[in-house]
């Protein structure tokens, strides 16, 4: 969900905007969006699984590694400071995921 | 290898006013700052500060931030944006990634303005999706313009948990409930007020037991505590949240202090692990200081301050010969011990004392 008014926020700007693709399927952010915002924005909170365990964002400044995704075949992306940008593919990242980057799915 | 006479090490309050102070008296400065925007904490905090006037008291954070980077535009310094410090090595080099690349410098003076991370409590479940930090959901709606959820517990009745849930009713979330675990309201009684004209209620002896849900947060169990913080039995509800949101303390980003050796003591006045410095802010790694959050938790203002103590300090001892810095680092320390004077300011104090002593006590030249 955007905020759509603000009382002192200007919300009213025009932001692009821009498709991405989550575990296959595409989704459309807003240019400025992190990886994280956009998700979010798009109601995905679940971005990894550590362990059996689901984890979100925690800090969003880059601090706490809860939100490593793997973004464009990398791993270990921290998308809450990651900047969203054209055709993403953007993946839950499984534990630590694979060293080896690309992962086939 | 490149080299910059001061390196500072984080751009928020604490950063530019360092960066600013040592250009002034002559060095040649370079910020360093993982984020696009400098500005630290400030650029997502909408609402006006408290502080003194000197320290911009009464503008909106996201205006001061604007103001301190106006401080920083001068030639003598270099500003990185988008690039993360890595680490300091025991030869002076640091290391970095500058919009993903890879490289090193070496410094004569290094200012580490890293600022703090938010603290996460214990309680079931507390790894869910969508428990977050307060601070996180401020940036979250104050710079992406995206709401965390639709109905939130805040935990935490200091000035973050009461500013932010302030900012989530204006952003039109609701605001199940604050909850504290203390007797009373630890932030101040205006940001309290605003949050009670909308009716939100304040729960104070109140603490969180469980996070509820699967996948994510669908729910949160909070419970009476006594004044030894226990749990009350018979006293658990269960509250219809999607969001629970911990404002519950800050501590010093340190990991650079431990890479570059910095003594360090768990000091829980100042936040936890600190680094010991004496008056000039300096750690007992000759030539490396700390200013702001990193070096104490307290607020914008002070971090300013300590900025320019560490800024002019840094210069000074270089051999830079300017009034101005003289000038401005006695006022800044004036400034700081009247900010910390009186009852507010007695953790801080005490804090600071034991810092300085075991600094002293560890008997560096
Ligand atoms: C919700 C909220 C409300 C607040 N309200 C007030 C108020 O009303 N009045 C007030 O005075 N204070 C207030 N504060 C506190 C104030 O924001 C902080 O005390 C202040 O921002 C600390 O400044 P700093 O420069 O030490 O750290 P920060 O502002 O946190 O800046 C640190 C900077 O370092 C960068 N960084 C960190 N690690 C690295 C690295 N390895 N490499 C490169 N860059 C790095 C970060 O990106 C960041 O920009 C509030 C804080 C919050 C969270």
């Amino acid at each position: 969900m955007r905020i759509k008014e603000h009382p002192i926020l200007d919300r009213s700007e025009n932001r692009k905007s821009i498709s991405f693709s989550f575990e296959g399927k595409e989704y459309e952010g807003l240019e400025g969006d992190t990886i994280a915002s956009a998700l979010s924005a798009n109601g995905i909170r679940v971005l990894r699984d550590h362990g059996g365990r689901k984890r979100g964002f925690f800090c969003a400044i880059g601090n706490c590694s809860s939100c490593l995704m793997e973004v464009n075949g990398r791993t270990n992306v921290r998308v809450c400071t990651e900047l969203l940008r054209d055709n993403m593919d953007i993946r839950r990242q499984d534990d630590k995921g694979s060293i080896f980057g690309g992962v086939e799915r | 290898m490149n080299f910059t006479e001061v390196a500072v090490i984080g751009g928020g309050p604490a950063g530019l006013s360092a960066a600013r102070s040592a250009a002034e008296a002559g060095a040649n400065v370079t910020i360093f700052d993982r984020n696009s925007r400098l500005g630290g904490q400030l650029i997502k905090q909408t609402h006006r500060f408290f502080g003194s006037e000197k320290e911009y008291a009464g503008e909106r954070g996201i205006r001061i931030a604007g103001i301190l980077e106006e401080g920083v535009t001068a030639e003598r310094i270099t500003i990185k944006r988008n690039t993360t410090v890595l680490g300091i090595y025991e030869d002076g080099v640091i290391t970095f990634s500058e919009n993903g690349r890879y490289d090193k410098i070496t410094a004569e003076k290094v200012i580490i303005a890293t600022g703090a991370s938010e603290k996460q409590i214990l309680f079931e479940n507390n790894d869910l999706p969508g428990v977050y930090g307060a601070g996180a959901v401020q940036t979250l709606m104050n710079l992406y313009g995206v709401l965390p959820g639709s109905r939130v517990l805040m935990v935490g009745a200091g000035n973050i948990g009461l500013i932010v849930s302030y900012q989530l009713l204006q952003a039109g979330v609701h605001v199940e409930a604050v909850i504290e675990a203390s007797y009373k309201i630890g932030g101040y009684l205006v940001h309290a007020s605003k949050l009670r004209r909308y009716g939100v209620p304040i729960l104070t002896r109140t603490s969180i037991k469980a996070a509820v849900g699967e996948e994510e947060v669908e729910g949160a169990i909070i419970s009476n505590v006594d004044k030894d913080f226990n749990f009350i039995e018979g006293t658990e509800r269960q509250l219809d949240v999607d969001t629970i949101l911990l404002a519950t303390g800050l501590s010093p980003l340190n990991e650079l202090i431990v890479n570059v050796g910095c003594k360090q003591r768990y000091i829980p006045e100042l936040g936890g692990m600190t680094a010991l410095r004496d008056e000039s802010l300096e750690t007992t790694v000759p030539g490396v200081y700390v200013a702001g959050d990193v070096a104490s938790i307290e607020e914008a203002s002070s971090a300013i301050l300590e900025g320019i103590i560490a800024g002019t300090s840094a210069a000074i001892e270089m051999g830079f010969i300017s009034e101005k810095a003289h000038r401005d680092r006695e006022e800044a320390i004036l400034r700081l011990n009247a900010l910390r004077a009186g009852e507010t300011g007695r953790k801080i104090r005490e804090g600071m004392k034991k810092a300085l002593t075991e600094r002293e006590k560890s008997n560096v030249v």
